[in-house]
C-alpha cells in the first residue's frame, strides 16, 4: 500500500517560495554579541530554538501562550516573548538574553542582578531571567519609574515566590529611588 | 502547546503576501505581530498549513494623521501607537486605551490591526475603533475596501474579512475640538481580558458609549444631552437598557447580572468624565 503524502489529498500546490513545513532551515542569530546559527523548522518557537538547538538555558519557558512572561528576550533590543516569537522571525536579528547581562559585564553581575540578590527579589528564579530582560529593555526608556508605573510594567510577568515587593524594592534601590516605606519591613 | 506544522513565508512586498493569500485559501493565515494568533497557534486552535509574515514588511508601517483620519498600518505595533506623541490629541479615547491591552511585553509585538482581525469581544481596540466611527481597510489581490467598524465585527473572532484579504489599515476619525472622551475596564488582573470595558465620547449634542466583554461584538449606543449640555435626565434608564440589550452571558470569569452592573456603573462613570473633559 503506497504511503499517504496528507499533501496529496490537498490540490493546492506549496507555494515555492515559503520555508517548507517538514525541513529544517538555518537560522542566524546575533546571541547577546556573538553570531549563532542552528536549524528549525518553520513552527519552532524562538524559546526552544534558545533552549534546544543553542543551548541557552537561561530563558525558561512556563505558559507557552504569552502568559506569564518567562520567556522575555530582547529582539533587536525590545522586550518580547519568545515563546510568542517564531524562530524563522528572528533570523537575522539580535537577541538577547540573561546570559548576555554578566556576559557583557566582564562576567559580574549587573547592578540590577545585584539589587536583586541584595532585596530577595527571587526565590526559586524560575520567572527571575524574564523579569530581568523586561527590566533591561524598560529602565533605558523609563529611568526614574514611579511605584506604579514599575507594578504595571511588571504585570507582565507571574512571580509565584517573592509577592513582587522584593522585586519592586530592588528596582527602586539600582533607579537611586526611595523604597516604599511600607515595603521595607516586608522580608 | 507546540504549532502543527506550517510552511512560512516572509513575502518582499504586499502583492506578494496577497498573492499566497489568494493562492493558500482557507489554509493560509497572515500574522504580524501574532499576540493573539502565536496563542491560537501553540493551543493548536488555528492549524494553518501556510503562514504569511506581514510583520517585515514597510509598505504596512504608515502611521499618518492626514484629512481627518489617523491611518494606522498592519505592521504598526500598540507600542508605536502609544508612543507617538500627537496621539493624545489626535484619537484621544485610542491614547486612554492602549495601555490596558495585553502588557508593555506583547504591546512591543502587537498590532492594532492584528487585533481588529482577531476581533475578540472584550479587546480594546476594536471597542476603540466602534466607539470613534472608525473604519477597516481591507485589501486582496485585486481590490481595496473600506467597512466602518459597526459593520466589520460580526461575533466572537468572526469578521467581514473575506480569507483572501488583509486588515490593510485602520482608520480612526481625529477628535473634534470641543468633543470629548474617556475609557475604563474592569478585569481581574491588569491586562487580563476585560470583563467589561467601556468608551465614551462626547460632542456638544450628543454622547456615545461603546461596550466590549458583554455582548459579541463591541456594541455602541449614543444619545442627546439635555439642553444646557448636561447628562440626560433618564441616563440610569438608557444605561439599564442598553445593558439589558447587550445579552450578556454567566460564564467563569462573571455572572451576567454583574456585567449588567458594570456597563451601568462604569457606563455612568466614562460617560460623565467624557463630558467634563470637553476641550
Ligand atoms: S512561556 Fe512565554 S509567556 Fe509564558
Ligand atoms: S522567584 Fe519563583 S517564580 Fe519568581
Amino acid at each position: 500500500m503506497p504511503v499517504l503524502n496528507p499533501r496529496a489529498l490537498n490540490p493546492r500546490a506549496p507555494n515555492p517560495r515559503a520555508l517548507n513545513a517538514d525541513t529544517r532551515h538555518t537560522v542566524t542569530i546575533t546571541l547577546n554579541g556573538r553570531p549563532r546559527s542552528g536549524q528549525a523548522h518553520p513552527r519552532l518557537l524562538l524559546s526552544d530554538f534558545l533552549r534546544h538547538e543553542l543551548g541557552a538555558h537561561g530563558t525558561r519557558v512556563g505558559c507557552e501562550h504569552g502568559v506569564c512572561g518567562a520567556c522575555t528576550v530582547r529582539l533587536d533590543g525590545i522586550a518580547v516573548r519568545a515563546c510568542l516569537t517564531l524562530a524563522v522571525q528572528a533570523d537575522g536579528r539580535r537577541v538577547d538574553t540573561v546570559e548576555g547581562l554578566a556576559e557583557a559585564n566582564q562576567g559580574r553581575m549587573t547592578a540590577l542582578q545585584e539589587a536583586f540578590r541584595r532585596h530577595h527579589a527571587l526565590q526559586c528564579g524560575f520567572c527571575t531571567a524574564g523579569i530581568l530582560m523586561s527590566l533591561s529593555d524598560w529602565l533605558e526608556r523609563t529611568p526614574n519609574p514611579t511605584d506604579e508605573e514599575l507594578r504595571d510594567m511588571l504585570s507582565g510577568h507571574l512571580c509565584r515566590c517573592t509577592g513582587y515587593a522584593g522585586i519592586v524594592r530592588a528596582v527602586m534601590d539600582v533607579t537611586g529611588q526611595a523604597i516604599p516605606s511600607g515595603e521595607s519591613a516586608h522580608v | 502547546m507546540k504549532p502543527a506544522p506550517f510552511d512560512y513565508l516572509r513575502p518582499a512586498t504586499v502583492a506578494d503576501a496577497l498573492a499566497a493569500l489568494a493562492a493558500g485559501g482557507d489554509d493560509a493565515r497572515v500574522i504580524a505581530g501574532g499576540q493573539s494568533l502565536m496563542p491560537m497557534l501553540n493551543m493548536r486552535l488555528v492549524q494553518p498549513r501556510l503562514l504569511i509574515d506581514l510583520g517585515g514588511l514597510s509598505e504596512l508601517g504608515t502611521l499618518r494623521a492626514e484629512d481627518g483620519w489617523l491611518t494606522v498600518g498592519a505592521a504598526v505595533t500598540q507600542a508605536q501607537a502609544l508612543a507617538r506623541p500627537g496621539l493624545t490629541d489626535e484619537v484621544p479615547l485610542l491614547a486612554a486605551a492602549l495601555p490596558w491591552v495585553g502588557h508593555v511585553q506583547t504591546r512591543n509585538r502587537g498590532t492594532l490591526c492584528g487585533s481588529v482581525a482577531h476581533a475578540d469581544p472584550s479587546a480594546e481596540v476594536p471597542l476603540c475603533l466602534v466607539a470613534t466611527g472608525g473604519e477597516v481597510v481591507l485589501r486582496n489581490a485585486g481590490r481595496r475596501r473600506t467597512v466602518a467598524a459597526a459593520d466589520f465585527f460580526l461575533g466572537p473572532l468572526t469578521t467581514a474579512r473575506a480569507a483572501d484579504e488583509i486588515v490593510e489599515s485602520l482608520r480612526f476619525p481625529l477628535a473634534a475640538p470641543g468633543s470629548g472622551h474617556a475609557f475604563r475596564e474592569m478585569s481581574m488582573r491588569h491586562g487580563d481580558f476585560a470583563i467589561v470595558a467601556c468608551a465614551a465620547t462626547a460632542t456638544a449634542e450628543r454622547i456615545g458609549l461603546a461596550v466590549g466583554g458583554v455582548a459579541d461584538r463591541p456594541t455602541a449606543r449614543s444619545w442627546p444631552l439635555a439642553p444646557g449640555g448636561a447628562l440626560p435626565p433618564d441616563l440610569d434608564a438608557h444605561l439599564n437598557a442598553f445593558a439589558w440589550e447587550l445579552g450578556g452571558d454567566d460564564d467563569q470569569h462573571a455572572s451576567a447580572r454583574y456585567r449588567r452592573e458594570l456597563v451601568r456603573r462604569i457606563g455612568r462613570t466614562v460617560l460623565e468624565e467624557a463630558l467634563s473633559c470637553r476641550s
